[in-house]
């Protein structure tokens, strides 16, 4: 075996406990910042899942993102126009089949029409003010996480009765209705029906369970007093992350608004990145704070052997090899701490995920949210090679440059 | 520098035979300081083949300080050292480094064994720094030493677990592990008792008689400097006499 892996790995055997100290110092901070980071990126994603479930990936809408174009200003070079006031255009997606057929030839994941209007739902003597959905039940599913929200009754209980509506369950509990009740739901276009409840869900997205209603898209176009009316479109994509691109190609291709849900929540995904900082500076820090450690040991140990350093190198031995010694000896150590720390660290997650919650309001154990990612381990394990040998290299510099001369005659 | 029974040679270092291993010529060394320190000055010796030379003088004098000049361990302010005729004031580390592995071997008055190795691994390590034996080679090379010291049976145990002299016979072996012509000896049996220390200069003995090695000795003991070649004391730093003890053996 080479001389200095010898020598650096006999140090280490040796001084078994010093070592194990060492190690131990390194496995916590490793594992302790794999544990961090499973944690904060484990509620990240269940937070962006929730919200990715609860809203469509895209939404295309009739809206508009700018005014329309009057003929006055296609016809002229300049035009200017004052006050205004738009002709009343038939609201909707303009041919809305057509376009999901073309949707469906290229857009990677599903689509399904909707129709939402503005309405009051009025049950017992109480109004409240909803968002009322028609929908498809056979292709709503496919594109939102409806169907697993469901309480009681299921999407296509829609079917069952003439005008059924499925209520958020906070929703019923304003109101007062159960699975059964008849209410009535009026809009301001004036239409007017009796509708039954069929269904509860619960999005776990309190503005979403107080204030949407789900019907067939027929009884919402009914309740929008427009027949053959969709007003949105809602896309699932097979990536969630790549909606952003296909919602621009689909607002280029149709020209209707396209929005995706990160620009939907574009707030909250700045959050996130306030939120990463603040992870990597606490992963950072425990790190950090081992790395101390760390160094602390290996500067001891290499103090302590000034003697032998001095007799290696007027045995012969270079500087470069002595210094070797001590950083691979720091090296050995980062890496079997960072070795033992992937192992606590994981032990450690599976430990927090093991624990059961449970939270008022939610009759389910919720359990801790975690990410097990390649990456942390990847991260944690470089921060700690990189500081042991930081650790190990500066006070081997200045144990090899240890003038031999003066070390023998101090301990003689 | 007054030379005793040996001014009338030349070269007293020559006497030996063949090219001096060891010449040093006008070696001086300070300590820079606020109150720069002389260790040795002007110092001009020449050291041959097959020689048992004891440099000897009161504490302070120098002695162990021109060992080390001489085993290149420390750099002269002034003059020049020559190893075999290689002059070592420009050499780099590496290859002061590399001469001292090669043509060197060094015995303190402790014997700084690595504690952690055991007994043999502590004499094959100047073997592994030279990386030129196979591990086998080495092994049986530093067993062979250990035998012809005695320590045949310690090979397997760690310093802590031989007296005084056992290890100072390890650390001979160690100085002797890669073969060189010239070992340097600083106080070899200054912490040893009296019959180890007749043990451990006896071996420095035979090594010169049987192996035809050169040792340059520091000692205080005076009659085992008696036992040497030839001796060099040493006062304030300068050489004020460098006598041949066995004048038989200069002649031969």
């Amino acid at each position: 075996m080479n001389l200095v892996l010898h020598i650096a790995l006999t140090h280490v055997r040796f001084r078994a406990r010093q070592s194990l100290v060492a190690v131990a110092g390194v496995a916590t901070g490793v594992g302790f910042s794999i544990m961090m980071a499973a944690l904060m990126e484990g509620s990240q994603n269940d937070f962006t899942r929730q919200l990715i479930d609860a809203v469509p990936h895209i939404t295309v809408s009739d809206d508009r993102r700018e005014a329309p174009v009057q003929p006055a200003e296609t016809a002229f070079d300049a035009a200017e126009i004052h006050g205004l006031t738009p002709e009343v255009r038939r609201k909707g997606i303009k041919n809305p089949l057509a376009i999901m057929a073309s949707l469906e030839g290229w857009v990677p994941g599903a689509v399904a029409p909707s129709v939402k209007v503005q309405a009051l739902i009025r049950y017992a003597g109480r109004d409240i003010g909803a968002s009322v959905q028609g929908i498809d039940p056979h292709r709503e599913p496919k594109v939102s996480a409806v169907a697993k929200q469901m309480r009681q009754g299921s999407v296509l209980s829609l079917y069952r009765a003439t005008n059924a509506i499925i209520l958020g369950e906070r929703l019923a509990e304003r109101i007062g209705a159960r699975l059964g009740a008849n209410l009535t739901v009026q809009t301001t276009e004036g239409a007017r029906i009796n509708a039954q409840v069929v269904g509860l869900f619960r999005s776990g997205v309190r503005a979403v369970d107080e204030g949407t209603a789900y019907v067939l898209v027929r009884t919402g176009q009914i309740l929008a007093r427009q027949t053959g009316l969709v007003n949105e479109l809602r896309v699932r994509v097979s990536d969630p992350l790549a909606a952003s691109g296909v919602a621009r190609r689909i607002e280029r291709e149709t020209g209707y608004k396209s929005v995706a849900w990160q620009e939907a929540h574009e707030d909250l995904l700045s959050a996130f990145i306030v939120r990463n900082i603040i992870m990597y500076t606490v992963v950072g820090a425990i790190l950090l704070v081992a790395s101390f450690g760390t160094y602390n040991i290996i500067s001891t140990i290499t103090h302590e052997k000034t003697r032998d350093i001095a007799i290696l190198k007027a045995l012969g031995l270079r500087e470069a090899a002595v210094r070797r010694i001590f950083v691979l000896e720091a090296l050995a150590i980062g890496l079997i701490g960072a070795l033992a720390g992937w192992l606590l660290g994981y032990l450690l997650t599976r430990a927090l995920g093991s624990l059961e919650f449970k939270i008022s309001g939610i009759t389910d154990m919720t359990r801790l949210p975690l990410a097990y990612s390649f990456l942390h381990y990847t991260i944690a394990a470089a921060i700690a090679l990189a500081s042991s040998l930081f650790a190990g290299y500066f006070p081997a510099a200045k144990a090899s440059r240890a003038y031999p001369v003066d070390i023998i005659r101090g301990a003689t | 520098m007054t030379h005793g029974p040996a001014a009338a040679a030349a070269v007293p270092g020559k006497a030996a035979g063949g090219e001096p291993l060891v010449v040093a010529r006008g070696v001086t060394r300070i300590l820079p300081g606020v109150v720069p320190t002389v260790l040795v000055r002007n110092i001009d010796l020449t050291v041959g083949r097959k020689e048992l030379v004891a440099i000897t003088g009161p504490s302070g004098s120098g002695k162990s300080s021109l060992l080390y000049l001489l085993g290149l361990l420390d750099l002269p302010t002034e003059g020049e050292v020559r190893i075999h005729g290689r002059a070592t004031a420009h050499m780099s580390e590496a290859e002061r480094a590399l001469t001292r592995l090669s043509t060197l071997g060094f015995v303190f008055q402790f014997h700084f064994l690595l504690p952690e190795f055991s007994v043999l691994e502590n004499v094959m390590l100047p073997m592994r720094a030279l990386t030129v034996l196979a591990e086998e080679e080495m092994r049986a090379r530093a067993g062979a030493l250990l035998a012809s010291l005695g320590l045949a049976e310690h090979a397997s145990k760690r310093p802590d677990q031989l007296s005084g002299g056992q290890r100072q016979r390890v650390a001979v072996a160690r100085a002797l592990a890669n073969d060189p012509p010239l070992i340097l000896a600083d106080e070899p049996t200054g912490s040893l008792d009296s019959a180890s220390s007749e043990q451990v200069f006896s071996i420095l003995r035979d090594l010169v008689d049987k192996s035809g090695k050169t040792v340059i000795a520091v000692t205080h003991d005076l009659g085992l400097a008696a036992r040497a070649d030839r001796r060099i004391s040493l006062v304030d730093g300068a050489i004020v006499s460098d006598d041949w003890i066995a004048e038989g053996r200069r002649a031969h």
